[in-house]
């Protein structure tokens, strides 16, 4: 069977059925696939999360607009804030540690590699859950925080906050799962002589987010069970009229959220810290340096939390600490920017498309971590939370940051993953155009906010100065859309005839570069030995003070391809996340569902636990 | 010659840079009017001002960094770009007294930053003195109530201060979190249930301002808007002086056939007008036509607004939680000529 062949190395692939591909893909375990799987859904979600910001942006692009109602726009905002941050900029990130971190580590596989593929599936019935509530007429509409206790049955008493928490709840059970599997294998699984100060920064970044995401996600899932039980169970627990406290959820809630904004920045800052020494031909200024700054951010994170919550009144003294442990988190930041600018310092810089993404990330992610210091002081936040002010911030970090990363590292991978080249021209246009439309559309939301326009309103009135900026943040958001138009022309353009790209297409440092594009299914016929942190570099080069380049290795023989075994593929794991979803599902429609699917997932997860279970003596199958 | 500059020329990236100093033009053109009705950085109070100062402090700072970050990273890019035939550069790994000295650069420049932070945290947030006029302020879906114990007046969606006295807001919601914020005036201060919040400060220029709640509360949050006077203080005698008299209604047939509607309909469950009813869910309408605006300072008041109002308030304002009453014509327009000659 062709699904079989696939993972069986030296093996010839027969042309396989469609069906026979698509069973191949539903149960591969593959990290390689589970990456593309991962990348492609998250461009979807993408895409509909930057869908619903552009309806939002037609309504707001006059004052006193009625191409939607109040309703429906409170329910865009939700969806557009939970599908990015969840839905799409997590997952991108989860695609490239899904595809790059055993590329980069020397390894053949994750840890765990069916488990890799339970984490996929899950993440993707969490996501159609969440938009399952199109269909049930009952969208999300609380907003992507969800504030106590608004929430309430009493305030919210359809379903749509039930698909949103049970949703949330879904997908993070998929992060953990990927977290520790990361964990693990970043633990356990370098090649020989990959000590962790050897390891590539994007390694480092990506180990930093699964420990910030096994820590912070037990947070939101405390505080989404204590909310099912106030909506299901008639507990109390954010229910101020019954002594319950809405500001409880605000400190659970942040305490995951603030690391979230780690969790998705971070692994950006290892992205740009592969592109940029790879395109100035200089090591990385300062590596140490940028690896502590990356952890003491990931330390910071989990004691900032209030810093969300500076007008809800929490006195004086827990307004100083936490206003000084937020400039704090400042420095780290700042040493990395200017650790940046020294890797380019001296360099000899290629300019291709990766790298236009990045330097894009150095220059907008500073602004949106300068107008980050703004808010750490309590006074001046007074005055620019839940402003547009506010808006403008995070998109400059998480669209400025976070997106200009991935689509840095979409682009420097992109040969190393498909075996093709994305058109240069078309790239840059993409860039160029994404990058005018991003400072068009986000930066006079700073104006708006300080001349007082609120977040998460449908409607405004037209005498406060609001209109004509307003009506260029729209034109500059239809601008973003048409740059993403140019990345899928190109996409397609290049998957039809597309350049063929090299192993090592951008004369690169680090491991994955050192092995066929795209990789073989057990990416390394020979596990490599590590010597340095740029050992791929320095056997084409040396060290660059006149050290001469290191001896090739013996060629790898078809005996050692033979040797090497790969974990087969698995039916288990997507029936068990289908299963997980019957149940969870349930408990909007009927009891017996969720019965049913508990079992049933019961079930599913002891055969799934069992697959490989051999006996010692030789008894069973 | 030319020729050949010409020949050589990007026309791709000329025609980028074109369109961004023709939009950037445009743009400085139109202007950045910073003197608008909710703008926060003319601050018209004592609050305002000690924030305004803050945020000046740190857009400086800010500046100055953007400004050496950005013009590094153009120069370095410009300086250090790829040029044929060049050699592997230098292989540079770093360099520990820069890292240490622009760790301590950062770390002083957040320290001149966050002590006149704390500073202002505790300066703003100290107990107002006795002499304070009190006004207790109640968020609601969606629409604001202001009460004055001293003066024992309660009124809607308008609130009315005399310049340069300090005024202390105990804030306080019945059903979920909303954020009290008049901008010219300060930051805001979030409204939570069942938990009593404090603001206080010092308006300093009479005029009207415009408020805004800033937390999303529910499906109007739009549109829970309010208004605020600023009187010099005899001018404020005399609104409070009004606002304290019985209401005194007209003696036009159409308002008095309205005053009959009101008393005899359910209005009276949830409106108070002192002397006819008692109901506290909505707004009082005891001084109604004394207001500029209503129902979350959406509208102005006007006789045709309201009229469209009374007869079907989730329209103008959707989720509105006024029920649709079912008045029609005759019915509406009598309820609005009373309501309206309630100075």
């Amino acid at each position: 069977m062709a699904t079989h062949a696939a993972f069986m190395p030296g093996a010839k692939v027969e042309a396989p059925t469609f069906w026979g591909a698509v069973a191949s893909w539903l149960t591969t375990v593959d990290h390689k696939r589970i990456g593309i799987l991962y990348g492609s859904s998250a461009f979807i979600f993408f895409l509909i999360a930057g869908t619903e910001a552009l309806i939002m942006r037609l309504q707001l692009a006059r004052p006193d607009n009625t191409l939607v109602s109040a309703q429906t726009f409170n329910e865009l905002f939700t969806m557009h804030g939970t599908t990015m941050v969840f839905l799409a900029i997590m997952p991108m990130s989860a695609a490239f540690f899904n595809y790059m971190i055993p590329l980069m580590i020397g390894a053949r596989d994750v840890a765990f590699p069916r488990l890799n593929a339970l984490s996929y599936w899950i993440f993707i019935s969490g996501g159609l859950f969440l938009h399952v509530s199109f269909l049930a007429k009952a969208v999300p509409d609380g907003g992507w925080f969800g504030y106590a206790n608004l929430t309430s049955h009493q305030f919210s008493p359809t379903h749509s906050i039930d698909f949103w928490m049970f949703g949330l709840q879904i997908l993070g059970i998929s992060s953990m799962l990927a977290g520790f599997n990361f964990l693990v294998t970043i633990i356990n699984m370098r090649a020989p002589g990959m000590t962790l100060m050897r390891m590539p920064v994007f390694i480092w970044m990506s180990f930093v987010t699964q420990f910030l995401i096994v820590l912070a996600f037990p947070a939101i899932t405390v505080a989404l069970i204590l909310l099912m039980f106030d909506r299901f169970f008639g507990t109390l627990f954010y229910s101020p009229a019954a002594g319950g406290d809405p500001l409880l959820w605000q400190h659970l809630f942040w305490i995951f959220g603030h690391p979230e904004v780690y969790i998705l920045i971070l692994p950006a800052m290892g992205i740009v810290s592969e592109v940029l020494p790879t395109f100035a031909r200089k090591p990385l200024f300062g590596a140490p340096v940028i690896i502590y700054s990356g952890i003491t951010i990931g330390f910071f994170g989990f004691g900032v939390w209030s810093h969300h919550m500076f007008s809800v009144g929490m006195g004086p003294v827990a307004d100083a600490a936490f206003s000084i442990t937020t400039m704090l988190i400042a420095v780290p930041t700042g040493v990395k920017i200017l650790n940046w600018l020294c890797t380019l310092w001296g360099g000899s810089i290629r300019f291709q498309t990766p790298l236009y993404f990045s330097l894009g990330f150095i220059a907008m992610f500073t602004m949106g971590g300068l107008s980050g210091v703004m808010h750490a002081s309590p006074p001046v936040d007074l005055q620019q939370t839940d402003t547009y002010f506010v808006v403008a911030h995070f998109h400059y970090v998480l669209f400025g940051g976070s997106i200009f990363g991935l689509f840095s590292g979409a682009y420097y991978w992109w040969p190393k993953i498909t075996g093709k080249l994305l058109d240069e021209r078309l790239g840059k246009l993409h860039f160029w155009l994404m990058m005018i439309g991003f400072n068009v559309t986000f930066f006079p939301q700073h104006y708006l906010g300080l001349i007082g326009m609120p977040r998460r309103i449908y409607t405004y009135a037209g005498d406060l100065g609001w209109n004509f900026w307003n009506l260029v943040s729209t034109i500059g958001a239809f601008t973003i859309a048409l740059s993403f138009l140019v990345f899928i022309v190109n996409v397609i353009k290049t998957a039809r005839a597309g350049r063929v790209a090299s192993a090592d297409p951008w004369d690169g440092r680090t491991l994955e570069w050192a092995i066929p594009s795209p990789p073989p299914v057990y990416n390394f016929a020979r596990v490599p030995e590590v010597h340095d942190r740029d050992d791929f570099w320095l056997q084409k080069h040396g060290d660059g003070h006149g050290g001469a380049p290191r001896p090739k290795p013996a060629p790898v023989t078809a005996a050692e391809i033979a040797a090497i075994h790969m974990p087969p593929p698995s039916y288990w794991p997507i029936l068990l996340a289908l299963a997980m979803a019957m149940m969870i599902s349930g408990l909007l429609i009927s009891m017996y569902q969720v019965i049913v699917g508990g079992l049933l997932t019961l079930f599913l997860m002891y055969r799934f636990a069992m697959e490989h279970h051999r006996p010692p003596d030789g008894h069973g199958h | 010659m030319i020729a050949r500059i010409v020949q050589r020329l990007d026309w791709t990236r000329l025609g980028l840079l074109g369109a961004v100093l023709l939009l950037a033009s445009a743009c400085s053109a139109v202007g950045w009017n910073w003197d608008t009705p909710m703008s926060t950085v003319i601050p018209k109070s004592d609050f305002g001002k000690l924030t305004h100062g803050i945020f000046m402090l740190i857009s400086w700072w800010t500046l100055g960094i953007f400004i050496v970050v950005e013009t590094a990273l153009v120069y370095a890019c410009w300086r250090f770009r790829e040029r044929p035939g060049a050699p592997i550069p230098k292989q540079v790994h770093g360099h520990t007294v820069l890292e240490i000295s622009w760790t301590i650069a950062f770390a002083v420049i957040l320290l001149i930053i966050a002590i006149p932070t704390i500073k202002v945290i505790f300066k703003t947030q100290e107990a107002p003195a006795a002499t304070a006029l009190r006004v207790d302020v109640a968020g609601k879906q969606w629409w604001w109530e202001f009460r004055y114990p001293q003066q024992k007046i309660t009124t809607a969606n308008e609130l009315h201060l005399p310049v340069g006295q300090t005024v202390s807001f105990a804030l306080n919601a019945p059903d979920v979190i909303h954020s009290f914020w008049i901008p010219q005036l300060g930051g805001k201060r979030d409204v939570v249930p069942h938990r009593v919040n404090h603001i206080t400060l010092t308006p300093e220029v009479p005029g009207e301002y415009h408020g805004q709640c800033a937390e999303y509360c529910g499906m109007s949050h739009a549109n829970m808007r309010f208004r605020v006077v600023v009187h010099e203080p005899a001018e404020f005698e005399k609104w409070v002086k009004a606002q304290q008299a019985p209401p005194v209604d007209s003696p036009d047939a159409l308002a008095q056939q309205g005053k009959t509607l009101f008393s005899q309909s359910t209005c009276v469950g949830c409106h108070t007008i002192t002397g006819i009813s008692a109901g506290h869910i909505g707004p009082d309408l005891t001084h109604f036509a004394s207001r500029k605006t209503f129902a979350g300072s959406l509208m102005a008041t006007t006789p045709d607004n309201l009229t469209k109002w009374i007869e079907n308030p989730e329209h103008m304002k959707p989720g509105a939680l006024m029920p649709n009453l079912g008045m029609k014509g005759e019915q509406s327009k009598a309820l609005a000529a009373y309501l309206l000659s309630l100075k």
